[in-house]
């Protein structure tokens, strides 16, 4: 499934073991996505490979992150992977949604991978509908996060300092019997599958998710992309002088291939 | 999401999520059957089953060696090759696809008219290892890798140069200025890093994508 890019020289695949895996979800406002363009672009990672898959529909395009005419050639597809050896940081962009009935076997081949590359932990960002918020998740931070058992151990004791939210489960049977508990993120594709896949097979994930809906949501990628920047630390909030407060948001480059998102120019006619 | 009226529907997500797949969980026993009614539809008597496609060779696998490989996908870049280049002195047909989708279906005959959904291969008969592809039929995106698979997994390729000739709407050409004022039509390229040859066009920029059997 994971092709490694031949950088030429003969150089072996690369080696993952003990990286952190950071990756979208394929969710609502494609928030996870649009957050992992950020980190890709800001962070200037290497793509080191790509997954060869049945199981997303195909696309491409020239290099999405291009900040010159040299570097703007390159080919770019639905599932690759980048990485920084620096911050033993590996990340997957995927591009496209699933084909009907194939995320079920794209899970399963990813946590595979995830075993077999000895990644230490994954980081999942994804999005659930905030129309589907009950009345206590409608007031205060839209961030959530969750982990598995095993990274619970790790770091539970930092989301505690860091004063973050653990996404709250409900009822499994609402208005007949509150009891039963169970987890349920609508509009968040493939994260409760490979979140509760991760928990049985020991795999350490983390989910980070931000409540959001379907429009410009740009903004709820920086509030997203900032939220786990809080947490790994992967570029230094400096703090601004002008009005003294800590902003990381002016510190993320927004990728050449976010233009016109929203369509072309208008015909000077129509006015 | 609320509409005017009160009611309460699901909002349409841009994500291309499946509300269905998210909302059925599966026991061991629903994966069992559902793994046996799809092992059924795909074997059932020896019959093909309804989404699996069908490559059909007139001659043997082993002699299709194939150095030039021109694909065109979509009836405009088929029109194309069919006025241009074409012809039965030089061309010979070699192949067929037979598929089915909600869009279209095609058969294995060779004989079609312009009209018709088909996709077909042809030989050049002074130099057997050129190939061409008229694909006028719409590929089903769960059906892209499997045409894929099947038709570059017969052929043994030796230096193979693959060109794929395809046609967008100009409508959705991404650019700064608006689409009414550019002159149209007009040719854009992407290629491998492997291709060292000149492009006869620009390359396609940033945010252009190409999706589907193109970009497949």
């Amino acid at each position: 499934m994971f092709i490694p890019c031949d950088r030429g020289g003969g150089s072996a695949a690369p080696d993952f073991k003990g990286f952190t895996l950071l990756m979208p979800a394929v969710s609502v406002g494609n928030v996870g996505q649009l957050a992992i363009d950020l980190v890709i672009s800001t962070l200037d990672m290497t793509k080191v490979g790509y997954f060869y898959t049945d199981c997303l529909v195909p696309m491409v395009g020239n290099n999405p992150y291009a900040t010159a005419e040299e570097n703007s050639v390159e080919l770019s597809i639905n599932a690759e992977v980048y990485s920084l050896p620096s911050k033993k940081l590996v990340v997957m962009q995927i591009r496209s949604p699933f084909i009907k009935n194939k995320y079920r076997p794209f899970c399963e081949t990813l946590l595979s991978w995830v075993k077999s590359s000895k990644c230490a932990r994954v980081v999942l960002l994804s999005s659930s509908h905030a129309y589907q918020r009950d009345d206590e998740q409608l007031l205060g931070t839209p961030l959530r996060y969750l982990l598995t058992p095993d990274l619970e151990k790790a770091v539970g004791g930092c989301m505690k300092e860091l004063n973050w939210k653990e996404m709250e489960k409900v009822a499994a049977y609402p208005g007949i019997n509150d009891t039963d508990k169970v987890l349920h993120i609508p509009g968040g594709g493939i994260t409760k599958l490979l979140f509760t896949e991760s928990c049985s097979e020991g795999i350490q994930m983390a989910v980070l998710l931000k409540f959001c809906s379907e429009g410009d949501n740009i903004p709820d990628a920086f509030v997203l992309v900032n939220y786990l920047n809080e947490w790994l630390q992967l570029i230094k909030s400096e703090v601004s002088t002008s009005n003294n407060s800590t902003d990381p948001s002016s510190q993320w480059k927004i990728p050449s291939s976010w233009r016109l998102l929203f369509g072309n120019g208008l015909p000077p006619a129509l006015f | 999401m609320a509409t005017f009226f009160g009611e309460v529907v699901v909002a349409p997500s841009r994500a291309g999520l499946d509300e269905e797949e998210e909302a059925r969980e599966e026991t061991p026993e629903d994966r069992e059957i559902r793994r046996e009614i799809e092992k059924k539809r795909y074997r059932q008597r020896g019959e093909i089953g309804e989404r699996e496609i069908q490559v059909l060779w007139s001659c043997s696998e082993e002699s299709l060696v194939c150095s030039r490989f021109v694909v065109a996908i979509g009836r405009n870049a088929a029109a194309f090759l069919s006025s241009f280049i074409l012809d039965s002195v030089c061309w010979e047909v070699i192949g067929v696809v037979k598929l089915w989708n909600e869009w279209c279906r095609t058969s294995s005959t060779t004989n079609v008219l312009p009209t018709d959904s088909f996709c077909l291969f042809y030989r050049l008969i002074s130099d057997p290892t050129v190939l061409l592809c008229q694909c006028s039929c719409y590929v089903a995106e769960d059906q892209q890798f499997q045409w894929l698979e099947k038709v570059f997994g017969s052929m043994q390729k030796k230096g193979l140069q693959v060109t794929i000739l395809s046609t967008c709407p100009v409508a959705d050409y991404k650019t700064q200025e608006s689409t009414l004022t550019l002159v149209s039509p007009f040719l854009k390229a992407l290629k491998t890093k492997e291709f060292q040859e000149q492009v006869c066009c620009p390359l396609l920029e940033q945010p252009n994508i190409v999706r589907d059997l193109p970009a497949a």
